[in-house]
């Protein structure tokens, strides 16, 4: 590691003022997609990682000791999460990892934790089944079936909806698993589908699917569609004249769809792990930070990973650190189901992990989703009636 | 909801039809099946799009400022590529390679030039009025788009059996050979049929894209694989056929995908069309072996 002299001076005054203390740098092994195709999540959360391990060291480190970020691109690819993950855990001997980015490599580099036993930390993991993997696997990534019941249930309440229709594009995994999630819930709240229409990627007409949607006279059309398609969807809705009120997944987390839909896409509901205009000051010091460090508007997965490294910082704080790493990373996990924090997505605890087959699990995020109506086209944070 | 599914039916097979009418014609005139008539109809659109944003033109002047330009591109497509191959009296199979080229071309000038995303007309300009006749909800729009198709289509049809040209393009279509024997300008017949066929097609791209208001580089694509549809049921480079085939298919698309399921409603559509085939291998109006060019 090259120190510029500056940098020397300042640790050297950093540990001054923090009466001399001697405690050796917290390793922490961040894992994610920096090239590849899954960059544009991974950067997200990287960045977010940076900005609160800055914030944390710049107040003076956790008990005296300094954040060190070992920092890998695991590309997105599952091999490549597995190789970052060995040399993370064995060559430069991190305490915990944060990442990888996709589910997909989750699957493939928990185990490895797992036998390892050091903690494996997903911000970004949204896929079922993630912490089935073992015990030493978390998130505080929220899943879809966690943010849709809300959603519905919002939206129900507001509308006073009786009974919908169902659009989905049923050729890719996303919408597809959106929807499932969906049918799940309207079967749980016991809200009866009027007809349950389906489409296919690249498809920009969706009148004949709507004019049947129409004619069972729905109070609200359920719609797992990626943004590009919602919006037309939306706009030829009202084109036939339908009125009804949209409910959407993640998909519908883009200002694009709004954009485009105009007034289309009025009164839609819409829940998200993260919201932008969440007034809390956790999330507004973080919104402005981000934006003052990168230049950019933050997004969900920069929160989450942002919320990542305050949950990590908060189990350090509650650990007695004894310099064996085997005990200390069994100490570690031992702490973090423990932590509660007040984050950038709002108040975050964990709660464990239900497997299917009874083994014990991992932890996932017990959080409640910030419900979107989207008024004057824009994104309206709902709090009831 | 029946009455609001054939109306989505007219709209959908009346654009068809327009587009297939082009198709079919430049068949019929110069023996040549032009794949690139899907990229052509993209461009028409694109054309549109661009004289509406960037010259802020009226949708009204846009239409035939698109038509003007896929015409040139059409006649241009016909110049360069396909008389030269007639020059060397390249087997049919050759034009209709070197338009897949062309089509290729074309759509991908389109991404480079406008990005691989969706692009849609200003609601601005678009038609507004709109009205509910007992359970059928009409836009303003879809009428202009019936009107527009129909109209030409009407046009084409008074052009080829009413007059002098018409009859000339009758009379290739028979046979090239002899139309030249007695006189006729053929080659620049064949010009004037490229442009017609490319500009109808380019006007059939600006009515899709102001319906579904989506405008992609691929869009030929799928409208060419139903063109073809198209002309193969009504009889090749008849133009009653493609008429009468693009409605039905656009009709059989509609209630597929509205009375069995949302997924099948190309299958069902091409199915149909299967079926037909099966009972009248030559299309409705066939003439398809008639012509060995």
């Amino acid at each position: 590691m090259k120190l510029k002299p500056t940098s020397l001076l300042l640790t050297a005054l950093c540990a001054g003022l923090t009466g001399g203390a001697t405690a050796a740098d917290l390793k922490i092994g961040v894992a994610e997609a920096l090239t590849g195709g899954a960059a544009q999540y991974g950067v997200s959360n990287r960045n977010g990682i940076q900005l609160a391990a800055e914030e944390i060291n710049a107040k003076g480190g956790i008990n005296g000791s300094k954040l060190q970020l070992v920092v890998e691109d695991e590309q997105g690819k599952k091999e490549e999460a597995i190789n970052v993950y060995k040399k993370l855990i064995f060559q430069d001997k991190v305490l915990m990892i944060i990442g990888p980015t996709l589910s997909n490599s989750m699957f493939a580099a928990g185990p490895v934790a797992n036998s390892a036993k050091i903690v494996a930390f997903g911000t970004s993991n949204t896929a079922n089944g993630i912490t089935d993997v073992g015990p030493w696997v978390f998130r505080n990534s929220v899943m879809e079936s966690d943010v849709l019941p809300v959603t519905v249930a919002s939206a129900v309440k507001h509308y006073k909806i009786k009974q919908v229709a169902v659009i989905y594009g049923n050729d890719d995994a996303f919408t597809k698993s959106g929807y499932d999630v969906f049918k799940q819930v309207l079967a749980e709240q016991k809200i009866p589908v009027t007809t349950t229409e389906t489409y296919v990627k690249g498809d920009v007409d969706f009148k004949a699917q709507l004019t049947k949607i129409k004619a069972g006279n729905p109070d609200a059309v359920v719609c797992s569609c990626l943004a590009e398609e919602a919006a037309n969807i939306m706009l030829q809705a009202r084109g036939l004249g339908l009125k009804a009120p949209f409910i959407g997944g993640n998909g519908f987390n883009s200002p694009k769809l709004f954009e485009i839909s105009k007034l289309a896409g009025e009164g839609t509901f819409v829940g998200s792990p993260w919201s932008n205009s969440n007034p809390a000051p956790a999330n507004k010091n973080f919104v402005t930070a981000y934006k003052q460090k990168y230049g950019s508007e933050p997004n969900q997965f920069a929160a989450q990973a942002y919320d990542a490294v305050y949950i990590a910082a908060e189990a350090l704080k509650a650990t007695k650190l004894s310099g064996n790493l085997d005990t200390d990373r069994e100490a570690l996990k031992a702490a973090l189901p423990k932590v509660s924090i007040n984050g950038a997505t709002g108040p975050f605890k964990f709660r464990p992990a239900k497997t299917k087959d009874g083994k014990p699990g991992g932890w996932d995020a017990e959080q409640k989703p910030f419900i979107y109506m989207i008024q004057g086209g824009k994104f309206t944070l709902y709090t009831g009636k | 909801m029946l009455e609001q599914q054939l109306l989505n039916a007219l709209t959908l097979g009346s654009v068809y039809a327009l587009f297939a009418l082009g198709f079919t014609l430049v068949f019929g005139v110069l023996a040549v099946i032009n794949l690139s008539h899907g990229a052509v109809f993209m461009a028409g659109s694109y054309a549109a799009l661009f004289l509406v944003t960037r010259f802020e033109l009226p949708l009204w002047a846009a239409l035939p400022g698109a038509a003007l330009f896929s015409g040139l591109l059409g006649l241009l497509v016909d110049v360069l590529i396909l008389k030269p191959l007639r020059a060397r009296n390249a087997p049919h199979l050759i034009p209709m390679i070197a338009t897949i080229g062309v089509g290729i071309i074309l759509t991908s000038a389109a991404q480079g030039l406008f990005g691989a995303e969706i692009r849609r007309f200003p609601e601005e300009i678009l038609p507004a009025g709109e009205f509910t006749v007992g359970e059928v909800h009409v836009r303003a729009l879809e009428i202009a788009i019936v009107a527009i198709a129909f109209a030409l289509m009407g046009l084409l049809l008074w052009v080829l059996r009413g007059s002098q040209t018409g009859r000339a393009l009758r009379a290739i279509a028979e046979s090239p050979k002899a139309a030249w024997l007695l006189g006729i300008n053929v080659e620049r017949l064949f010009h004037v049929t490229s442009f017609v066929a490319a500009a109808l097609g380019g006007v059939a791209g600006v009515l899709i894209g102001l319906d579904f208001n989506a405008i992609t580089p691929q869009m030929g694509q799928p409208i060419l694989h139903k063109g073809i549809a198209v002309i193969i049921l009504g009889g090749m480079g008849d133009i009653r056929g493609a008429l009468i085939g693009g409605l039905f298919l656009g009709t059989a698309e509609v209630l597929a995908k509205g009375y069995l399921s949302s997924q099948m409603g190309d299958a069902i559509a091409f199915g149909l069309l299967f079926l037909i085939l099966l009972l009248r291998p030559s299309g409705l109006f066939g003439r398809v072996l008639e012509r060995k060019a």
